[in-house]
């Protein structure tokens, strides 16, 4: 059971690594504040790539959640102006995400071209699809918003976890649920760690694999409605590069990109390894934001090389050399 | 039927399959095979490649329909529609590669799509339960809750039979159980097996490990070009009556032929001393000559084609040394070799042999081209001479040069694979059964080639399965058994029955 | 007829030739050359003109996927070239100088990418993720090596590359012209394009016919970083500005397009040079037509999805066979 949870406690590692770092570069960043302050900001793409760790742990990507993003909060800020219920809308783009998903799930296995593209054409068409309801932001209004907004559990020493970091919550408690106890979840586990033997299994492809990019548009649109609310506005350009970003948290939680091994939970602080770097960047007022791309580029080498090396000593003793 | 009356009719029969007969598009690979294993028995089933062996399995665990013929489970006329058919009425296959998902755990792999649930959510601990006792039925206690790759392959396929046993199970056919095992390792499954044979299991064992046939198995049956050509009881036969079966007998009269002898002043062009590779091939001394056809023989997994790529540095040798026209080669690898002119030609045209997008032509040219380098490309012109050259001599069907070699028959890509080794006129040459997949007819056409090329001066050493072609085109000829070099013929030494005696006798 | 369908060539050609058509219906003056002060214009001009970026990109991607790999990283090459350019430019060396070192700079990420895939054996779509994501980053800092205030220039030599004519051609079609040219004879007038494409198609056959698939993948990096580099000296001087964060944004996925649509397979296998700039073309038609038919541009994104995603679905076999068998589903 222990090799299974080590590139979480990894990860974890690294995590408090960097906040302890910052501690000792600023004051006052070990504080609640600062912590929950992480989770807010960063709710929303944790969010996303919740979803993106199951298509990549079954051996997939998906390149339109960051469009998926932009699109939900457009579709949200023209519904608001529409008269609808944020609650409502939100609903709705729930729905849209997952079928839209389930869609590109169906594609990828009946037609047999790779995820990559599949999802590339799914990226353009949301991404277009934001262009042609609104070129430029559009405001969400209803008192909703700030109701949302001011909903928060006050923490000792001054943070918050707001209602978005809450939503994140559910969500990851959600994908833990689904991903580790239920028949699908295994599944999952199943296809991206040997396709044909979970094929020659009895492991359902078209369906798992439907739910799966399925299961990634849900949470992509969740958090779009996120981001939305969040930001209180609907902006065609919003979750641009967030695919990268997503796919970026997934590694750094230590799921492997060839699939197979990984863990929600491991996103969560692959999320906020992302987000901690961005605010010690910040802190710093003299570095700009080149530093934060450099330095997640950075840790993303050293986490594919050491997994490189580690798959090695996790496939021994087993017979696909 | 009579296989039943030979065993005594106080064992029941599990299994029995009456006269199947199967055909592919242009060859029988069953014909009316009549096979019948009993409840508590363990039934060997041997073969060579292409005796039919899979095909007949495949048929058995539902995977293929066949033409003609019944099947019967416990004395009842059933049809098997499907795999997961198979599965319902008791008939479950264990394969070679482990058919599991080594990223998962255990527990995870024996119970993947049934696992038990509790209000919609997998009851791990249920799971866990199940997963244990299913392992105690092999005497299995391992912890379930690690991964399965973490444990070592015997132990993996023990999960994979654990898998396979269902409560209801009555048939479970294991195919080349042992071939990742060690010594220890295979005992231990041996044990397993003994148990579940008393527990009233019928178990079909496919192997080429004879020593292992006559460890465990009750009863033998012996396929050899899609015929059932023998069933017999293990006690009652031996190795070389196991052998003699499995390879034929000579019809009488062997071919007269001219031999190639040396006299002890030519020089060797390639020896090789000690040679071998831990787990792979025993360390073994290897001398090719001149206008010499030597011929590797053995049996299904003895070690063949390692030992042919071991030469030809397709695979590293960790103990011996190599030496070529005299000089010492060190640290061999294919490009190496390809430059001082050794060819080779591999077994697996599909997967090491062909680049199907590629046109005929350039899979002929391409190794003479690597000689070249990547700058000095063949012309156009001189490539199209060269292949048509090449399709001439080996009358490989084609309507043109520029097809893509893909869409040509297996046969016809074995021959350009040929090709692709004589167009870069080496001066050895390594084939690796080189009839593989080619009509019957045209096997004369291969052999007779060999032949030539070796008149010519060439140096060959041939790995082949076809006993009798081997007999045909070698001087000498060197058997392996259980990746063990076991003896050498040669010239007139040279029979089929010769051959099995070496095999069956070799320690 | 069915033979001719599953040709992969066919496609491009005929999407082509389909928008050119639908073009020439809604605006016949569509097809217009004008020749005004001794350089072409018109909306034909103006496709190639507009390709010639992407397209070089597509060039080197179809020889990395040809060795069944893929170059995420190209943007990023390019938001790199371009900070170099505009620093060096600041720094006051000479043009032709720049040029050089912009092309160097794309040959060593091409290097660095090269050493990760073929050295290291870390999958390509994995590798090339590394330099995607820290290579604007690197873009800025290198901005800022020279104060990075004003991160414009003025350049003669890289600007008329760029944007200049020679004749009635632009300067930059030429420069794609010699660079497909150069690229052809290197794959085709020697043995590169053949070895690459065996590594590509079965990289267990190469290495027994002796192939150096190591060399063979390195060198394919080597050219996408090239190529990116050239299109970023293209990019870079016609806004005569260097700007990290968003030149080339995308331009991977359109040129990973134009390679799929011009019949390459992402599994590695045959590369086709022409055919791809054909798929780079097909890409930039159908974005110059939106923009000239008066549907907003907006509409750009989707159009160009919904095209691609049909010319995807015609290549693949299964969905070719639901549309031609008229009763259901085929099995496979």
């Amino acid at each position: 059971m222990n090799e299974k949870y080590r590139p979480l406690i990894a990860t974890i590692g690294v995590f408090i690594a960097l906040f302890a770092t910052g501690g000792m570069l600023y004051n006052n960043f070990l504080s609640t504040l600062v912590l929950g302050n992480l989770l807010t900001d960063s709710s929303y793409i944790i969010i996303t790539s919740i979803g993106m760790t199951f298509v990549i742990i079954s051996g997939g990507i998906d390149l339109s959640v960051g469009s998926m993003i932009g699109f939900v909060g457009v579709c949200m800020a023209n519904l608001d102006a529409a008269g609808w219920h944020p609650l409502a809308s939100a609903v709705l783009m729930l729905g849209f995400g997952t079928i839209f998903g389930m869609l590109q799930g169906l594609v990828i296995d009946f037609c047999e071209i790779q995820p990559f593209i599949v999802t590339l054409g799914g990226l353009f068409m949301l991404r277009g699809s934001c262009f042609m309801i609104n070129l430029d932001a559009v405001p969400l209004r209803h008192p909703f918003v700030d109701e949302f907004a001011n909903v928060a559990i006050s923490l000792p020493g001054g943070g918050v976890i707001s209602s978005s970091a809450m939503v994140m919550f559910v969500a990851l408690f959600a994908a833990i649920l689904i991903a580790h106890f239920t028949r699908f979840g295994t599944n999952v586990y199943a296809i991206g760690g040997d396709r044909t033997s979970a094929a020659l299994m009895g492991v359902p492809m078209r369906k798992t694999t439907m739910g799966i990019y399925g299961l990634g548009g849900f949470y992509s649109a969740l958090g779009g409605v996120i981001y939305a609310l969040y930001t209180s506005s609907g902006y065609p350009l919003a979750g641009t590069g967030n695919e990268l970003t997503a796919i970026a948290a997934v590694v750094l939680g230590g799921t492997l990109l060839t699939g197979g091994v990984g863990m929600v939970a491991g996103t969560l602080f692959g999320g906020m390894i992302l987000g901690l770097i961005a605010t010690l960047i910040n802190f710093n007022g003299s570095l700009n934001g080149a530093w934060i791309m450099i330095t997640s580029g950075v840790l993303l080498f050293i986490f594919i090389v050491l997994q490189r090396f580690l798959v090695g000593s996790l496939r021994m003793g087993s017979n696909s050399a | 039927m009579w296989a039943a009356v030979l065993r005594g009719l106080t064992l029941v029969s599990r299994i029995q399959l009456k006269a199947i007969s199967k055909s592919f598009p242009g060859v029988r690979a069953l014909d009316e095979v009549d096979f019948d294993a009993a409840a508590g028995e363990i039934h060997a089933l041997l073969g060579e490649n292409g005796a039919g062996k899979s095909t007949l399995i495949k048929i058995m665990t539902g995977a293929l329909q066949s033409n003609s013929g019944e099947i019967y489970l416990d004395g009842k006329p059933v049809t098997i529609t499907s795999p997961a058919d198979a599965r319902r009425q008791g008939v479950n296959a264990v394969y070679q590669e482990v058919n599991l998902v080594p990223t998962m755990s255990v527990v995870a792999n024996l119970t993947l799509g049934k696992q038990p649930r509790r209000f919609g959510f997998v009851d791990w601990s249920a799971a866990k339960e199940f997963a244990r006792n299913r392992l105690k039925r092999l005497s299995l206690d391992i912890n379930v809750d690690r991964m399965l790759g973490s444990y070592p392959i015997a132990i993996q396929q023990l999960v994979a039979i654990a898998r396979a046993l269902d409560d209801d199970t009555r048939v479970l056919v294991l195919d080349e159980p042992t071939a990742s095992l060690d010594t220890a390792e295979t005992k231990m499954l041996f044990s397993i097996l003994r148990e579940l044979k008393a527990q009233g299991l019928a178990i079909i064992f496919i192997t080429h490990f004879l020593d292992q046939v006559f460890e465990i198995s009750d009863c033998i049956t012996v396929l050899r070009n899609g015929k059932a050509v023998g069933t017999v009881r293990t006690s009652k036969t031996d190795l070389h009556g196991v052998i003699t079966l499995m390879i034929g007998r000579d019809l009488g009269q062997t071919k007269k032929r001219k031999y190639n002898t040396h006299s002890n002043k030519d020089v060797p062009m390639l020896i090789a001393k000690g040679l071998g590779r831990r787990r792979t091939i025993a360390p073994f001394d290897l001398e090719l000559r001149k206008a010499e056809v030597l011929g590797l023989s053995g049996l299904l997994g003895s070690g063949r084609t390692e030992t042919a790529k071991l030469v030809f540095g397709a695979i590293k040798h960790d103990s011996g040394t190599l030496m070529y026209n005299g000089q010492q080669m060190s640290g061999n690898s294919p490009r190496q070799s390809l430059r001082l002119g050794i060819a080779f030609c591999p077994e697996e045209r599909k997967a090491e042999g062909i680049f199907a997008e590629l046109s005929v032509r350039e899979n002929i040219i391409i190794g003479l081209q690597m000689k070249r380098g990547w700058l000095n490309l063949l012309s156009q012109s001189e490539q199209e001479r060269l292949s048509n050259e090449m399709v001439k001599a080996l009358s490989i069907a084609t309507p043109d040069i520029e097809k893509p070699i893909g869409q040509l028959s297996g046969g016809n890509q074995q021959k350009v694979v040929l090709a692709r080794s004589l167009v870069s006129k080496p001066s050895v040459m390594i084939l690796d059964e080189p009839t593989r997949g080619i009509d019957v007819g045209a096997h004369a056409e291969i052999i007779n080639l060999i032949r030539k090329l070796c008149e010519d001066g060439m140096a060959l050493l041939v790995a082949s399965s076809e006993i009798p072609e081997l007999v045909e085109f070698s001087d000498r000829v060197m058997v392996l058994r259980d990746r063990k070099i076991v003896g050498e013929l040669v010239g007139s030494q040279i029979t089929r029955e010769k051959i099995v005696q070496t095999i069956a006798g070799g320690n | 007829m069915r033979a001719i369908f599953s040709h992969r060539a066919i496609w491009p050609v005929l999407a082509l030739a389909l928008i050119l058509i639908v073009d020439g219906i809604i605006a016949p003056s569509f097809f217009a050359i004008r020749i005004v002060e001794g350089r072409a214009f018109g909306n034909l001009i103006d496709i190639l003109y507009r390709a010639v970026p992407t397209g070089i990109v597509a060039l080197g991607m179809a020889v990395v996927i040809g060795t069944k790999g893929i170059d995420l990283s190209v943007g990023a090459i390019i938001s790199i070239c371009g900070a170099v350019i505009a620093w060096r430019i600041h720094a006051g060396d000479p043009h032709v100088v720049i040029l050089l070192l912009a092309l160097a700079t794309g040959l060593l990420c091409g290097l660095w990418n090269g050493f990760l895939v073929a050295i290291l054996d870390i999958q390509p779509i994995i590798a090339t993720l590394i330099l995607m994501v820290s290579g604007r980053g690197i873009g800025l800092m290198i901005n800022l090596l020279y104060g990075g205030t004003d991160p414009s220039f003025e350049s003669a030599l890289l600007q008329g590359l760029s944007v200049g004519h020679i004749w009635l051609v632009p300067t930059r079609l030429v420069l794609a012209a010699g660079i497909f040219l150069g690229l052809w004879l290197l794959m085709r007038k020697t043995a590169l394009g053949m070895f690459t494409e065996a590594v590509g198609g079965n990289a267990a056959a190469a290495d027994l016919a002796g192939i150096n698939s190591r060399l063979i993948k390195y060198s394919a990096y080597l050219i996408s970083g090239f190529c990116a580099a050239a299109a970023g000296v293209i990019l870079t001087a016609d806004t005569h500005t260097s700007d990290p964060v968003s030149v080339g944004m995308y331009i991977e996925l359109d040129a990973i397009l134009a390679v799929v649509i011009g019949g390459g397979s992402l599994s590695g296998g045959r590369i086709y040079l022409g055919m791809t700039l054909l798929g780079t073309l097909v890409i930039q038609t159908l974005t110059t037509s939106i923009l000239t038919s008066g549907l907003p541009p907006e509409y750009n994104l989707v159009v160009k999805a919904f095209v691609v995603l049909v010319v995807l679905l015609l290549q693949s076999n299964n969905a070719r066979g639901l549309l031609f068998a008229v009763v259901g589903e085929r099995k496979k």
